[in-house]
């Protein structure tokens, strides 16, 4: 036994290679392959998945002038911010308020704050195209019912899927998002160490500054982790709208996404070469996100 | 006086904010079951339930099983639900088996590979899945794997981060000690593994079989990429094609989304201390 690792030597030097055998057999095929094949297809022009025709550079040339790519682009990214300055505030609000001391069911309100994050999002989506329905949706009729007794009229035709689509989209993700990083925020508030809230009572110091002073800098790293996973999820977004515009991208391209441009290009054209072409695109944004999150993390714990 | 009506003023107030968070989430769920109930007339007429003329009692008899009936009689909806459960459990068996496998010669075998099979695993985690998309469709199609549900289930057998998820999980939760004491006691290292090591893993076994079988429930890209005969469709798959084929038919399509959540509820309820704990834990160590 090595006591600095706290590893065992096997008496069969095969042993964790068999342990290991299905990962990196399913990795090595799965993963790899495809992952090199990328670099191949991203410079080929398909017809479905057997005829390629060599192109060079040519499809990321096409992709930088593509307006439709840049569609993609801009609508993905304002669903990310959307979803992330709302939904992560929202989020840890939730958490703090079912921190608030003598809460009785705590649980059983974690489990039902959580429960939207079970449902795919295929079904979500499924349900969100009748709930933004016009007049009959249950969005519209609600807003219509509570706002009228402080006389605003909310109109019943209010289009979410026709002309309010980025709009309709973040509120889906609340409903969706919202519970479910609000579980992480309420394990890291288990971080906040009591006797520091109780020196900073003592002190004098007002909720805000305590929230300011003592909780923010113990849910950091958690937050740092939560607001990649989000963007990361964001970017990828693509079955909600598919499925809500039925197999479309909404009306004008309003919720064309990048994601739904790669599926559309390789699926519905048959060009395998430019969908991957776009796939290295959003990898390239996705893993400088997670390098960014890395660098500043690790700025912290060196300054802490 | 002054302490004692802020904090009263602050009960309140945290009291119906969760009160409203409550209504919000549930709201959807209540609208969605209630309208799989209802005609597509009905739908129309009514936001919840029907309600009998000027009075508040709810109109039973003009509710109807009806969409649930052509559900399973037109739109063939027992084949998905079938093939929904076969490959969520074949998947969610295999991959808790192959990643604790792997998680565990990571994190306790000595050997020459190590750190890099540990590298292998962290920076797989970083891989966006749709880059993989169309050169793994190309891939299925070499290997003739295309619209069969091993084309699904095998490249989800050992996902990175679930060895990841498992490889903390034995270094926290395997004492060293153990292993060298089932050694000394002659059990040979796969007897090791399935008799010491398996049962020790049991919460991360638990939370790890319920991610996969959701994950695989809840995809939808993987098998409309990977499939082509309607008879193979996961529900996933087979709800868009409802949302498609019976576009202006709410009822059916609601009974269809409504079957398709259910099982996954039930599931969680049954299983959720496990999954809420064991997934919050999981981002904290990480």
């Amino acid at each position: 036994m090595n006591r600095a690792t706290g590893t065992v030597t096997a008496r069969a030097a095969t042993a964790p290679w068999v342990f290991l055998a299905p990962f990196l057999l399913c990795f090595g095929v799965f993963t790899v392959y495809p992952l090199v094949q990328a670099v191949v297809l991203s410079t080929q022009t398909t017809f479905g998945p057997g005829a390629t025709r060599f192109v060079g550079t040519n499809n990321f040339e096409a992709m930088l002038r593509d307006p439709l790519f840049w569609r993609a682009c801009s609508n993905t990214l304002i669903y990310t911010l959307g979803s992330l300055f709302v939904q992560l505030p929202l989020a840890l609000g939730l958490a703090l308020l079912l921190e608030s001391p003598n809460l009785r069911g705590r649980s059983w309100l974690r489990l039902v704050l959580f429960s939207p994050a079970m449902v795919g999002v295929v079904f979500a989506a499924m349900m969100f195209s009748l709930i933004f329905e016009k007049r009959t949706g249950l969005l519209n009729q609600v807003l219509h019912a509570i706002l009228a007794p402080v006389g605003i009229t909310w109109d019943l035709d209010f289009g979410w899927l026709q002309q309010h689509v980025m709009l309709g989209l973040v509120v889906a993700s609340l409903w969706m998002y919202v519970g479910f990083n609000m579980t992480f925020f309420a394990a890291a508030l288990q971080n906040v160490r009591r006797d520091l809230v109780e020196a900073a009572i003592v002190d004098g110091a007002g909720p805000l500054s305590r929230f300011w002073n003592v909780t923010v800098p113990a849910i950091r790293p958690v937050g740092g982790f939560v607001v990649l996973m989000s963007v990361i999820g964001s970017f990828q977004l693509f079955e909600l709208p598919y499925i809500m515009f039925s197999s479309s991208a909404g009306p004008d391209n309003r919720a064309l996404t990048i994601v739904m441009y790669l599926y559309q290009n390789g699926f519905e054209l048959g060009d395998l070469g430019y969908a991957t072409a776009i796939g290295w695109a959003l990898a390239v944004v996705l893993v400088g996100c997670a390098a960014v999150q890395r660098f500043l993390a690790r700025g912290e714990e060196a300054g802490s | 006086m002054n302490l004692r009506l802020s904090r009263a003023l602050g009960w309140c107030v945290t009291r119906s904010l969760l009160a409203i968070a409550v209504v919000v989430t549930l709201l959807p769920f209540v609208w969605l079951v209630a309208s799989s109930f209802k005609s597509n007339e009905e739908f129309f007429r009514s936001t919840f339930l029907p309600m009998r003329e000027g009075s508040w009692s709810i109109a039973w008899e003009r509710l109807s099983v009806e969409a649930y009936r052509r559900l399973f009689a037109e739109a063939d909806f027992a084949t998905g639900l079938l093939n929904s459960i076969f490959l969520s459990s074949v998947t969610g068996v295999l991959a808790t088996l192959g990643c604790a496998m792997g998680g565990y010669a990571l994190a306790k075998f000595n050997f020459r590979g190590r750190r890099f099979c540990t590298i292998l695993v962290l920076a797989a985690v970083l891989i966006p899945g749709p880059l993989l998309l169309a050169p793994g469709y190309q891939l299925l199609y070499n290997l003739g794997l295309l619209d069969t549900f091993a084309g699904l289930i095998l490249p989800a057998i050992a996902p990175a981060f679930g060895v990841f998820l498992f490889r903390q999980a034995v270094i926290s939760g395997v004492p060293t000690e153990l292993l060298e004491a089932a050694r000394i006691d002659g059990a040979g290292e796969y007897r090791t593994f399935v008799v010491v090591v398996m049962p020790l893993l049991r919460p991360m076994i638990g939370t790890f079989l319920m991610i996969t079988f959701l994950g695989v429930w809840n995809n939808f890209i993987g098998p409309q990429v990977v499939l082509q005969s309607a008879d193979k469709f996961p529900l996933s798959v087979a709800v868009a094609e409802l949302k498609r084929g019976y576009y202006s038919d709410y009822g059916l399509q609601m009974a269809g989304t409504v079957v398709s959540i259910l099982p996954v509820m039930v599931l969680f309820l049954l299983m959720q201390k496990d999954f809420v704990s064991g997934l919050a834990a999981g981002a904290v160590k990480g």
